[in-house]
């Protein structure tokens, strides 16, 4: 099959949808001919023209506001938060108004149909404002979707299926993984909101994980292998709705479990994952179960001191070696 | 007056239904028999039906906290805003909104934010989809003064403006954010005086008269609904009543109290009808019985309407998925 990169799958699924439906319109700041700021929405200015791609003054809050109006009224807008860091300054729509709109006014409203896309994530030796993951946060709004794809692959599919939603929906990207390429088809397809995926199977310990992570989780996989352990891995893919069965059953085969994330570990969603599996799995555990995820501080900018506080291998292995034996 | 006798003693009556509304609310709550906070426009009735009477039911309203008058203004059915606020089954909102959130998409008003500022960027979101749809219809957004310090009033009129939009911001001036008087929350003497920062007409208006409020954004809204961009008003007015039932508006001098009730609304458009021969003091008195008939019926559909059924707490959190394209 056919190889692009994850960008280009996220490109690919905007341009698809844009053309099947003139409602859907992409908007942001230099995501016009500019192309955005990672290059995602590079040509579709040129494609659609300045209707359908447009650029913002630095009004994220406007941005977002314009967002839900635009899709009270029918239209499917996809605005572009630069960094999901930024959504600090416009929180106020994706917790406040837009996942509580239909609610709030009793099912009045019929469909408010709005992906946000936001790059989160670190390693790109830009320090404390521009780095963080943030997703935790966004999972704690009933109402809201929240996204994460992995592969350039579930990017497309993901996406797809967002944009095909009648929810607000927060779609998280990560920049390292824009450039990173995979089999793509070249069709529309979907991947449905809600289920994660066995990415390797495996029979001696669960490995869960999720975007960015999912990568390392991989390669912690093939390392074990090596040592004799069989590690399977899951991908939530989406973090809310959250996929209890499929971790549950994979652990109610491994009977071990690490989860792995990059977000800071306090509130995060790693803790949810391993509430969840206590709620199904308990009887079924050999070991607690163990958790890696970026220490509780801010992430500085010099390049060994990132590298040393985010999660690495080897601290996904140590975790697997604690309960491994 | 242009508007013919009809539409002139339906504007009364509409004021004098918004002030026996919002009055026997706040004898509920000195009585105990509603719960919640409740924002009471009483005082501010020409603002909301001067606006009402100018605009298309075809346009849209959004509105603030204060703003039951505008729903009713607009046209909604009283009975269903009261049992909102009641928070009964048979409201606007089933319930679930309350005094705070009243919306009546019916009459194309999303109503009442519990947050103040969003409501200007959402506007922008209506407006852009007016504007699409080529039929000349606008958005307008009513907001206090208090809201027009929040950066949102930046970015929603400063991309307004580069966009072109056909909207229309009103400032409801009532001289206090909570407890804090205009003078000391802003250094210029008119709101409206910004507008000259974001290139467009900025007028100010006495919002105590609902002729001068009704003439104003009737002027205003012609030339936006030519494509000449968005406008922004500020009507002067006060509140009667404090922030929320219970404020004793111990911020508020007795002279300054009896001052604003030299202005009061309702009196001041009688007295106008009275001059102008347009119906005498017996047909008001016959509206005011008729308003408080509708009422009594309000009333006693709220008492009678039930609460909602526990199953709505999970009700109308989201929406259908959209079926593939």
């Amino acid at each position: 099959m056919r190889e692009i990169t994850y960008a280009e799958a996220i490109r690919e699924a905007l341009r698809q949808e844009m053309k099947l439906d003139d409602k859907v319109f992409v908007f942001g700041e230099d995501v016009g001919a500019f192309g955005g700021c990672f290059g995602v929405t590079a040509g579709l200015y040129d494609e659609f023209g300045p209707d359908r791609v447009m650029d913002t003054p630095i009004s994220e809050a406007a941005i977002l506001g314009t967002a839900l109006g635009a899709a009270l009224m029918g239209m499917r807008p996809v605005p572009e938060i630069m960094f999901i860091d930024f959504m600090t300054v416009c929180m106020d729509y994706l917790t406040n108004q837009a996942p509580k709109t239909r609610y709030m006014c009793g099912g009045q409203v019929q469909k408010l149909p709005m992906v946000v896309r936001a790059p989160s994530g670190g390693w790109i030796r830009a320090a404390g404002q521009h780095s963080q993951s943030l997703e935790g946060w966004f999972t704690q709004v009933p109402g809201l979707k929240v996204v994460m794809p992995a592969t350039p692959h579930d990017a497309k599919g993901l996406l797809t299926a967002s944009l095909r939603d009648n929810n607000p929906i927060l779609f998280i990207e990560h920049k390292v993984l824009y450039n990173e390429a995979g089999p793509v088809p070249e069709e529309e397809y979907v991947i449905p909101l809600g289920q994660a995926e066995v990415k390797k199977e495996g029979t001696d310990i669960t490995l869960i994980s999720y975007s960015f992570m999912l990568n390392k989780a991989l390669s912690v996989a093939e390392q074990l292998a090596g040592q004799g352990i069989s590690a399977e891995v899951v991908d939530l893919r989406t973090l809310n709705p959250l996929d209890h069965d499929t971790i549950a059953q994979s652990v109610q085969k491994t009977h071990k479990a690490v989860v792995v994330q990059e977000a800071v570990e306090m509130g995060g969603v790693a803790g949810q994952v391993v509430k969840s599996l206590m709620d199904s799995s308990f009887d079924y555990l050999d070991a607690p179960i163990k958790t890696v995820a970026a220490a509780n501080t801010v992430i500085p900018f010099s390049p060994p001191l990132e590298d040393a506080m985010l999660p690495s291998e080897e601290k996904i292995v140590a975790a697997v070696n604690e309960i491994a034996g | 007056m242009e508007l013919s006798q009809e539409k002139l003693l339906e504007m009364y009556k509409k004021m004098v239904t918004v002030r026996e509304f919002e009055q026997s609310l706040s004898e509920a709550v000195a009585s105990g028999t509603l719960p919640g906070f409740v924002h009471l426009g009483i005082g501010q009735e020409a603002v909301h039906v001067g606006v009402a009477y100018a605009l298309r039911a075809t346009d849209w309203v959004t509105s603030t906290h204060r703003d039951h008058g505008m729903l009713i203004a607009r046209g909604a059915d009283i009975k269903r805003c009261r049992a909102e606020i009641f928070g009964k089954a048979d409201g606007y909102c089933k319930g679930k909104g309350g005094s705070m959130h009243l919306a009546a998409f019916d009459k194309n008003a999303p109503g009442c934010n519990g947050i103040l500022g969003p409501s200007q960027t959402i506007n922008n979101g209506i407006a852009l989809a007016l504007k699409r749809r080529g039929e000349g219809d606008i958005a307008v957004v009513l907001f206090g003064d208090g809201a027009a310090h929040r950066g949102e009033f930046h970015e929603a009129l400063n991309l307004a403006s580069c966009w072109k939009l056909p909207s229309l911001a009103i400032c409801v001036n009532n001289q206090y954010a909570i407890s804090v008087c205009f003078d000391d929350a802003c250094s210029i003497d008119d709101i409206a005086a910004r507008a000259s920062g974001y290139g467009m007409p900025g007028l100010v208006v006495d919002g105590n008269d609902v002729m001068a409020v009704y003439e104003a954004v009737t002027e205003t809204v012609k030339s936006i609904r030519e494509g000449k961009g968005p406008a922004l008003l500020e009507l002067k007015t006060r509140r009667y009543k404090g922030h929320f039932e219970g404020d004793p508006q111990s911020y508020k001098t007795p002279e300054e109290i009896a001052e604003e009730m030299k202005h009061d609304p309702i009196p001041i458009f009688a007295k106008q009808l009275l001059e102008q021969e347009i119906t005498t003091e017996e047909d008001l008195n016959a509206i005011e019985e008729e308003v408080q008939k509708e009422l009594q019926e309000a009333i006693e559909f709220t008492d009678q309407s039930p609460y909602p059924s526990l199953e709505e707490i999970y009700t109308d959190l989201t929406y259908e998925e959209r079926r593939a394209v």
